[in-house]
């Protein structure tokens, strides 16, 4: 596995991709593309660690320390001394504010 | 309601269309109010659009209302399932994140509400951004199903459902100026309170500029910070804060500098020193708790900024705080 970038945590290894294009299909962020067969990294920087690509490529060539990116659960975490989410903390916004507006989330 | 045979001992299906009626038009006003936070849920589990049949195709999402209603409003003239998932009344985005819009709830539903009773496919078209919650595979092995990402946004469905291919443009995340205004209600009703007493407090202890310009840092955050947020320079979304906190203080600082000549030089910098450490402090903070509202932002990035810039934030109060402690008990 290769990190990408600095700025996040993606990593991939080309060697155990099998062109499937799934991963280009569920990015949210436009980071992989599919060229001759093999999935390849156009915009590392780009990556919000959401986790899509490693959960579903069938052949393990991608990993990511996925998680929420979101200050507020984080400082909330730190303060009540829970562990940062990923999926145990719910902070208040979550139920409202994010992303809910628009359309994005069908 | 009539009972397909299909149905026995199993949960009855309901039947839905795609008009929005005022009072879903209400319920979307005060959910992007935040007004009611958790109430705006509709009842998990299986829906006919129309008239569907055993061809139809099975589309699924959240049980938070604006996600419904964004799915069924945009398959208008369609006959499909709709399965919905219990999220808690989360949207597809944050829930996936979350793990509830996930391959456990999804199987679990499958089988409950018996989907391969009603339709000869064995596919499920899943909104795309619930693909940070849902392993395609682990589904197919658990229920049989396979799984399809649609595109991110339903609106782009009727033309996904032509092909089944989404266009690069249906899979990207876009945060554009309607989408971040749309933000700024539930942001402003959020921080409305603390903004009241924070410049109530100021109103006491240094006076009404002072309390407009915690205000108007308050106010920079929460609603001119998702507006130019593409423009603001920097990358990172605190030091964007920062800088348009500052450009806030500009004419706090000028007329506060016109205005009180008769000021000791040491109060004259405290006084300064006040402004220049307040106002971007508070903007930067809101805008760092902006990152959670949007698509952009990832959790290293995050950690990174809270690391780099809470400990700053933290000096900078205090400087500002005792300096505007320092005028208000001398500068009188
Ligand atoms: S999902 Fe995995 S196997 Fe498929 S193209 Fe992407 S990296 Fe390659
Ligand atoms: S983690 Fe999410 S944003 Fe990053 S590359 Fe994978 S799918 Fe794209």
């Amino acid at each position: 596995m290769q990190r990408v970038s600095p700025l996040n945590s993606l990593a991939f290894d080309p060697g155990l991709c099998s062109g499937c294009g799934t991963c280009v299909e569920v990015c949210p962020q436009g980071v992989f593309i599919l060229q001759d067969q093999a999935a390849v990294v156009t915009r590392p920087d780009d990556c919000i660690e959401c986790g899509a690509c490693e959960l579903n490529c069938p052949s393990a060539a991608i990993t990511v320390d996925s998680g929420v990116g979101c200050a507020s659960a984080m400082i909330w975490g730190a303060l009540s001394r829970r562990k940062v989410p990923g999926a145990s903390l719910v902070v208040p916004c979550c139920t409202t504010s994010t992303l809910d507006g628009s359309a994005e989330c069908t | 309601m009539e009972q397909d045979h299909s149905d026995v001992g199993r949960q009855q299906i309901q039947q839905t269309n795609s008009q929005l009626t005022w009072q879903n038009r209400l319920d979307h006003v005060l959910a992007r109010l935040g007004i009611r936070r958790g109430n705006h849920r509709v009842a998990p589990g299986l829906y006919r659009l129309g008239v569907p049949d055993a061809g139809s195709p099975v589309l699924v999402t959240a049980n938070y209302s604006l996600s419904f209603d964004a799915l069924r409003s945009a398959l208008a003239g369609h006959d499909a399932y709709l399965l919905v998932l219990d999220t808690n009344g989360v949207n597809v985005w944050c829930a996936a994140g979350k793990g509830t819009f996930g391959t456990d709830e999804l199987v679990r539903r499958v089988q409950q509400v018996g989907v391969s009773d009603l339709v000869s496919n064995r596919t499920l078209i899943l909104p795309q951004l619930g693909a940070s919650g849902v392993s395609a595979l682990e589904v197919r092995k658990r229920c049989g199903f396979g799984v399809e990402y649609g595109p991110v946004r339903a609106v782009d469905l009727p033309a996904y459902l032509k092909d089944h291919r989404a266009t690069p443009e249906m899979r990207q995340v876009r945060f554009d100026l309607v989408d971040r205004l749309t933000l700024i209600p539930v942001e402003v009703v959020s921080w409305f309170l603390p903004t009241l007493l924070l410049g109530a407090l100021l109103l006491l202890l240094g006076g009404w500029r002072l309390a407009s310009a915690a205000i108007s840092a308050m106010f920079a955050g929460v609603v001119l910070f998702p507006i130019l947020l593409p423009w603001l320079p920097t990358r990172d979304f605190t030091s964007k804060g920062f800088f348009l906190g500052g450009l806030m203080v500009v004419p706090f600082a000028a007329a506060a500098s016109a205005e009180s000549p008769d000021l000791g030089a040491l109060l004259r910098v405290a006084q300064m020193l006040a402004y220049f450490t307040l106002m971007p402090t508070l903007t930067a903070y809101l805008s760092l708790n902006f990152t959670g509202s949007t698509p952009v932002a990832s959790r290293t990035g995050v950690r990174y900024e809270i690391d780099r810039y809470v400990p700053v934030m933290a000096i900078l109060a205090v400087a500002g705080i005792v300096s505007a402690i320092a005028v208000a008990a001398f500068g009188r």
